[in-house]
């Protein structure tokens, strides 16, 4: 019924709990739990309490000790350490990497200096999104990027397919698949100071969505500012066999103030940020153009296309989309995806595609598309829930400020 | 006596917040029936009591919201008839017993956390006048639940 994410995850543990005594369920359970890959992080994230569950594929902590509310709470307080292992760290090299994947991606990422990145989107040619992606300009030969665990198999077959193409006709690109690193997110007020100690390189001259190439613990990283949960904060693609010994020199250095944290606060921070989860808020048939992300289209490419699904995106910049995506407040229950929104006639508008109880907030939250006209901030809606209308409200996101350490 | 000693250990364990990750160590009254979607009854005569068990609040989490049925209600064995809203999560709530609501606990509307914080007391969600008292016989008792909560954490 759902593509998958974390709100199905969550919602998991207790449907698991209520039909453990159906033994086709558990046999079906178990059998899948055998498959799943774990990171190199695995007995790390059991011996500090992590509750281990499948995601994408992959075997992982969806909580530690602490509550999801106080892990949420604490990152934005003190810092967070997650480990996101599970996302498919990618180079492509080669004098003509960028001309390769300006057809797949939206961005214009000619223009990036060398050491800065963005957001993007790879599109498809209905300018649909087949990931989000945050891609970096390492050097004008070499860009690194990061794309979602769940769309990893996918997304190495579309840009393969078309890797194949480019160089027949005598591009030159290759890839490197990063599976010799592991991937760890530190984020929060913390995470700076916390990392400097692990590094001789000055961070406070590496910027919002700046990367570098430095040693860290020890170790040569790749360190990305940049993170999923609106805090300033860091990716680090580390090598594996580093990973452990940086998460525990990281959680020490910080007095055991920044926290193991899970991927149900993930999904609390992201949600909190106005952040897109793929497969939830932003799926094949979803432009970025809907889904607010027309900032992310480089003017170059704007004015020349020539990416997937150029024709329909310009054409719906042009023209404005008839869907948008939008933020809610809402009373009651919390809202989760595919709650249906309604005007304040109860003619139905949209559905929610993230929903759930923000708590930074202490407020509903939630994401979802709405028709153009009914997206603006101030617009009341009804949500309904299990058949029940509650009261909306559309709300600008981010929800919480971000806090992103950009140049004064 | 004992069950009063369980019931303070575990709201100074979740007043200290060391409630969340015990497996296996969740409360469980000696006084109470349990049913296999994590409900627990208490029978008083007629009146039966209904909230979600310790257990099942573990493993939800931060509980930010109760659907409550309206008084009047029927409620049957095994059905639905409201839901818990964890932060992550939203679960029906299943009637361990049939009959007709006579109370609900609105306290739960202003501090639905009472769940977590008291499952067995202050967190009760509904009261029922039971129909047939001889339905707890389909329920377990608390060393039977006890063991099939053991069972089912012994699974993840």
């Amino acid at each position: 019924m759902r593509g998958g994410g974390l709100w199905q995850l969550g919602q998991s543990i207790r449907r698991q709990l209520a039909q453990a005594d159906k033994k086709s369920v558990a046999r079906r359970y178990f059998a899948s739990e055998a498959d799943l890959k774990k990171t190199v992080l695995y007995d790390f994230h059991v011996t500090h309490g992590g509750k281990m569950v499948p995601f994408a594929g992959w075997s992982m902590p969806i909580q530690y000790k602490d509550s999801i509310m106080e892990s949420t709470v604490n990152c934005r307080e003190n810092g967070s350490l997650f480990d996101v292992s599970h996302m498919c760290g990618l180079s492509l090299k080669g004098k003509d990497c960028i001309t390769f994947l300006e057809k797949l991606v939206m961005g214009d990422v000619a223009a990036l200096a060398p050491g800065t990145g963005t957001l993007s989107v790879f599109t498809n040619e209905k300018g649909g999104a087949i990931d989000d992606t945050v891609i970096t300009k390492v050097k004008d030969d070499h860009i690194y990027l990061v794309v979602n665990a769940g769309c990893r198999d996918k997304d190495l077959a579309h840009i393969e397919e078309h890797m194949k193409a480019f160089k027949a006709k005598g591009g030159d690109v290759l890839w490197h698949i990063h599976d010799e690193r592991s991937l760890l997110a530190l984020q929060g007020p913390l995470a700076a100071p916390v990392l400097q100690h692990l590094t001789k390189e000055d961070l406070s001259k590496i910027y919002f969505s700046d990367f570098r190439i430095i040693d860290i613990n020890g170790a040569s990283c790749f360190l990305t500012r940049t993170g999923y949960t609106g805090e300033d904060g860091f990716e680090i693609s580390v090598p594996s066999e580093h990973a452990v010994d940086l998460a525990k020199a990281i959680l020490e250095k910080s007095e055991g103030k920044v926290r193991l944290t899970g991927l149900g606060a993930r999904d609390s921070l992201r949600l909190e940020a106005g952040l897109c989860l793929y497969g939830n808020d932003m799926e094949q048939h979803i432009t970025p153009v809907e889904a607010g992300l027309t900032w992310a289209i480089g003017k170059r490419r704007r004015a020349e296309g020539g990416f997937l699904g150029a024709e329909t995106i310009l054409k719906q910049l042009e023209e404005g989309p008839k869907i948008r995506r939008a933020g809610f407040i809402s009373s009651g229950p919390p809202a989760r995806s595919h709650s249906e929104i309604q005007n304040d006639k109860g003619a139905n508008i949209g559905e929610v595609t993230s929903g759930g109880f923000s708590p930074c907030l202490k407020k509903n939250i939630a994401m979802g598309y709405v028709k153009s006209g009914s997206h603006k901030a101030g617009t009341k809606v009804k949500i309904l829930v299990r058949g029940k209308a509650y009261d909306g409200v559309v709300t600008k996101m981010p929800f919480v400020p971000t806090k992103y350490y950009k140049p004064s | 006596m004992a069950s009063s000693r369980l019931l303070w250990a575990s709201r100074a364990a979740s007043y200290l917040r060391i409630s969340v990750f015990h497996r296996g160590f969740s409360t469980v009254l000696k006084d109470l029936k349990y049913a296999d979607s994590h409900e627990w009854v208490k029978i008083e005569g007629a009146s039966a009591t209904v909230g979600i068990t310790d257990h099942a609040q573990d493993h939800l989490g931060d509980v930010v919201y109760i659907e409550l049925p309206e008084v009047g209600a029927a409620v049957a064995q095994g059905s639905s008839f409201g839901a818990v809203e964890s932060v992550k999560a939203t679960s029906d709530i299943y009637s361990p017993i049939s009959g007709k609501v006579v109370e609900v606990n609105e306290e739960l509307n202003k501090s639905p956390g009472l769940v977590n914080s008291s499952p067995y007391e202050d967190g009760w969600i509904i009261k029922v006048e039971a129909k047939d008292a001889n339905e707890v016989n389909n329920l377990m008792g608390a060393d039977d639940y006890s063991k099939f909560c053991e069972e089912e954490d012994a699974k993840h």
